[in-house]
């Protein structure tokens, strides 16, 4: 459940001092629910208050820390169920798998793969975040062999195998590299704790399909003073999605809502696993994996474990996971400037927009499926949609008439002419007196664009 | 001793303090021996922290919860149809309740060729496009269709402007083809859609198909009468906006349809283009159905075809790799989403992203644990390359 301001206020001094910049002590209190704002800022806090508030502001989901350094990652943080009610924190990390039975070269190129793979989406480079190498050998050395292979890699590890020898031999290389360890289970649970100790690592903890099983193996590792812990309770594939997809469900409910300290973690999941059925070709096996990965990106993962590593698959899974990690609390915009649609000369149409991404999209989506050809120019309003930042004052002559300057729009064509909204007209003497330009009042939806541009020109 | 040394003494020999007491006793002590006493404390608060061994451990309980709110059930397909059922959960999840419904497809087809659909479709349907009832048949036979969307498209004034009468007509074609219920999309004009859907509604009477749809823009009170007069179902389609959709259910209740008669559609942005704004919309409607919210205790629909709208499912660009995969895997992923998200109908082309979309829906309705599992205990060492 999330904290609410009034539980934190109580235990606040309530001098209302203001030396943390708030004008008092319950706008405080309200910015550290929204976790806008750090406790430490408070400087009155008497410190049993400050461990109680500490202790109710930590998240639902313990944020565990995998790799060091510039190769960080860090997995969960989330507080709530549902993204509408704050929003979620730590994307889920992708995981790309390699194995110890793979040839130096074909090592090689998988790892040069992973590391490139990259999409440019709407402003933001998307990658992938860390290798998980396999003891698929079940052989200490090859494992360890492996493992240096790639102790210079850009992306931290998740050291996978349920030797405890072979663990060890690995953390004797990468140990100071904090990978996580994967996997204590019911059979070698305190081997792996005693690793996970001595070397300072995070440790997975795989208990398929047995949830009450979990939460007391869960509960033994918390007693060895295991802190980073990661929860694996098994994908399973095919009919039995609908168990995986409870299980992980109820995990994280039992973390948020119920705060259930045995289940207060980031939370593991293996699309990979698809793969383990011969049946299909690799093709249907990509897709199918991609399709495990949506559903449990949607439904709490905290990091995945991929085999597939084509660019068709990575794109859509890329793509869900920055929708789902948006914060819905900050206005989503686009890059403002100059955009070109279609075939375009010195003669073409100008457009006008704002960089809400919304309307932005809409705007794109209804030029291109009526494939005008045309030049938009995108205004910076701070992701305020056509009437908003009109209201706002964000959309201005001024404001156009410098957006005009900036993207060199004048020397690609050779009239002054510019479409605006039909949302913006009461602007459009405003627009000619700042910018020189002729300035003609467009549709008021976008749909219409496209056919009002074959009319008019 | 003096009190001090006394209690210098008593720290000595203690392993941890409760430093609210301490402080509460010695706070004018503070003053004279600041130093000595901070140390000790000091030393003393260090000892707390050491990790507290974690409470005893409580029994596992599957976090179930009560909902006093219901999702009504809507039959669609009705006379020559045969019947599928939407809606009627009673809990969010599975392990909570199984859903009495499995989500269900339904496969566009067109009253026009619609030159426009993205070559991976176009490749299972090109043999069928020119007319409306082959078209409907194939999505049935060959892929397993529960049911069929018919989308009058070529009724727009800008497109082939076709009248009702012909729109009519298409429709008698289709349910003439197939025997599965029918969804009756009109082509988006919000003078002519009424009137379209009226004379389908009429060409239909009977077999309870799904007026697509009502929606504030335009005369919702004729889509309603016609859903009335012929015994249909009615889309309910607001714009990403929970209110304007609650606005919207009132008047069609008012109108004389039930909670039985109308379907939600709260509008699907695809993948990569807003979809986060669908998950937060369903989400949100969905609760609100359970927690009791009259207004909107009604199944919920996704035009998921909108996901093929995207660049990255249509556009040819090597370096993305083939639209062959990418596309079905836009719609897929847009589809699951909205589906993971309670929506129970699902307007879908791609004969694959049915396919999975079906495979992980009809789990939904299963009981928790039930499923036969692989065993993936060794899967370190089994796994291939």
């Amino acid at each position: 459940m999330k904290v609410t301001a009034m539980d934190i206020y109580k235990l606040l001094p309530k001098t209302n001092c203001g030396d943390c910049g708030e004008a008092s002590c319950m706008a405080f209190a309200t910015k550290l629910s929204e976790k806008e704002i750090d406790l430490k800022v408070c400087e009155p806090l008497d410190t049993p208050e400050r461990e109680k508030l500490e202790d109710l502001l930590a998240p639902a989901v313990r944020e565990v820390i995998m790799g060091t350094g510039d190769k960080k990652v860090i997995l969960g943080g989330d507080e709530v169920l549902y993204r509408y009610e704050l929003t979620y924190y730590n994307p889920t990390a992708l995981v790309i798998d390699v194995n110890d039975e793979l040839e130096s070269e074909e090592l090689d190129e998988r790892i040069n793969i992973i590391e490139n793979t990259k999409f440019e989406r709407t402003g933001e480079l998307l990658t992938l975040d860390a290798i998980a190498v396999r003891n698929k050998s079940g052989d200490a050395k090859k494992f360890a062999d492996t493992v240096s292979h790639l102790k210079n890699s850009k992306y931290p590890l998740v050291l996978c195998s349920l030797d405890p020898n072979a663990m060890k031999a690995a953390l004797e290389i990468v140990g100071n590299q904090r990978p996580l360890i994967y996997a204590a289970t019911e059979n070698n649970l305190d081997a792996m704790a005693q690793l996970a100790l001595e070397y300072k690592c995070p440790l997975a903890l795989f208990v398929p399909g047995d949830l009450e099983k979990m939460k007391q193996l869960s509960h033994t590792l918390r007693s060895q003073g295991i802190e980073d812990i990661v929860l694996d309770p098994g994908t399973f594939v095919g009919e039995g999605m609908g168990d995986t997809l409870d299980n992980f469900i109820m995990i994280r409910r039992l973390a948020v809502e119920e705060r259930d300290d045995d289940f207060r973690f980031p939370i593991l999941g293996i699309p990979a696993l698809v793969r383990l059925d011969n049946t299909e070709d690799n093709i249907n096996k990509s897709i199918q994996e991609a399709t495990v990965t949506a559903t449990l990106l949607n439904k709490y993962a905290d990091l995945l474990i991929l085999n597939g590593t084509d660019i068709w698959e990575i794109i859509p899974i890329l793509t869900l996971r920055q929708g789902l990690f948006t914060d819905p609390r900050k206005p989503q915009t686009v890059d403002a400037g100059l955009y070109e649609f279609g075939e375009l000369d010195d003669a073409s149409p100008v457009l006008l927009t704002t960089n809400f991404a919304l309307t932005y999209y809409t705007v794109e989506g209804d030029l291109k499926s009526g494939k005008a050809n045309t030049y938009l120019l995108v205004l910076d309003t701070d992701g305020r949609a056509v009437d908003v930042s009109l209201a706002g004052g964000q959309l201005n002559g001024k404001s156009v008439a410098d957006l005009i300057k900036e993207t060199g729009i004048e020397n690609k064509i050779k009239h002054k002419k510019m479409i605006i909204p039909g949302l913006a007209a009461p602007l459009s003497g405003e627009i000619e007196d700042d910018s020189g330009w002729e300035v003609a009042v467009g549709p008021r939806d976008s749909s219409a664009v496209p056919d009002y541009l074959l009319e008019n020109l | 001793m003096d009190k001090i040394s006394q209690l210098l003494k008593l720290l000595e020999n203690t392993k941890s303090i409760e430093i609210n007491d301490f402080r509460m006793d010695f706070e004018e002590l503070e003053l004279q021996i600041m130093p000595a006493v901070e140390q000790i404390v000091k030393k003393s608060v260090d000892k707390t922290k050491t990790p507290v061994q974690p409470s005893p451990m409580e029994e596992f309980n599957p976090p179930i919860q009560n909902y006093p709110g219901k999702v009504a059930e809507v039959q669609l397909g009705k006379g020559s149809r045969k019947p599928v059922y939407l809606g009627g959960q009673e809990a969010l999840y599975r392990f909570e309740e199984p859903q009495p419904n499995a989500p269900i497809v339904t496969f566009d087809v067109f009253d026009i060729p619609m030159p426009g659909l993205p070559r991976p479709i176009r490749e299972h349907f090109s043999d069928v496009m020119e007319h409306p009832g082959e078209w409907a048949k194939k999505a049935v036979k060959e892929y397993g269709a529960n049911m069929v969307t018919i989308h009058l498209i070529g009724t727009g004034p800008k497109v082939m402007d076709k009248s009702p009468r012909d729109a009519a007509k298409d429709i008698e074609e289709v349910l003439q083809a197939v025997n599965v219920p029918l969804v009756i999309g009109a082509s988006g004009d919000p003078i002519k859609d009424p009137l379209v859907l009226e004379k389908a509604a009429e060409a239909s009477q009977g077999e309870r198909c799904l007026l697509a749809s009502a929606n504030l823009d335009l005369d919702y009170q004729k889509v309603a009468h016609a859903a009335v007069e012929n015994d249909h179902a009615v889309l309910s389609w607001s714009i990403t906006d929970v209110n304007m959709q609650k606005t919207l259910n009132r008047y069609l209740l008012k109108e004389g349809l039930t909670h039985n008669d109308i379907v939600m559609d709260p509008t699907t942005c695809a993948l990569g283009y807003g979809i986060e704004f669908s998950i937060d919309i369903m989400t949100r409607t969905r609760l609100a159905a359970l927690k009791g919210d009259q207004d909107l205790q009604m199944p919920m629909s996704s035009g998921t075809t909108n996901a093929w709208g995207s660049r990255e499912a249509w556009m040819k660009k090597d370096e993305w790799g083939p639209t062959d995969y990418r596309g079905p895997i836009w719609e897929i992923f847009t589809g699951l989403t909205m589906m993971l998200s309670g929506v129970d109908i699902f307007m879908m082309l791609h004969p694959s992203s049915v396919k999975l979309l079906r495979e992980i829906g009809e789990t939904f309705t299963k009981e928790y644990n039930s499923a036969e599992k692989a065993n993936i205990d060794d899967w370190i060492t089994q796994l291939g390359s």
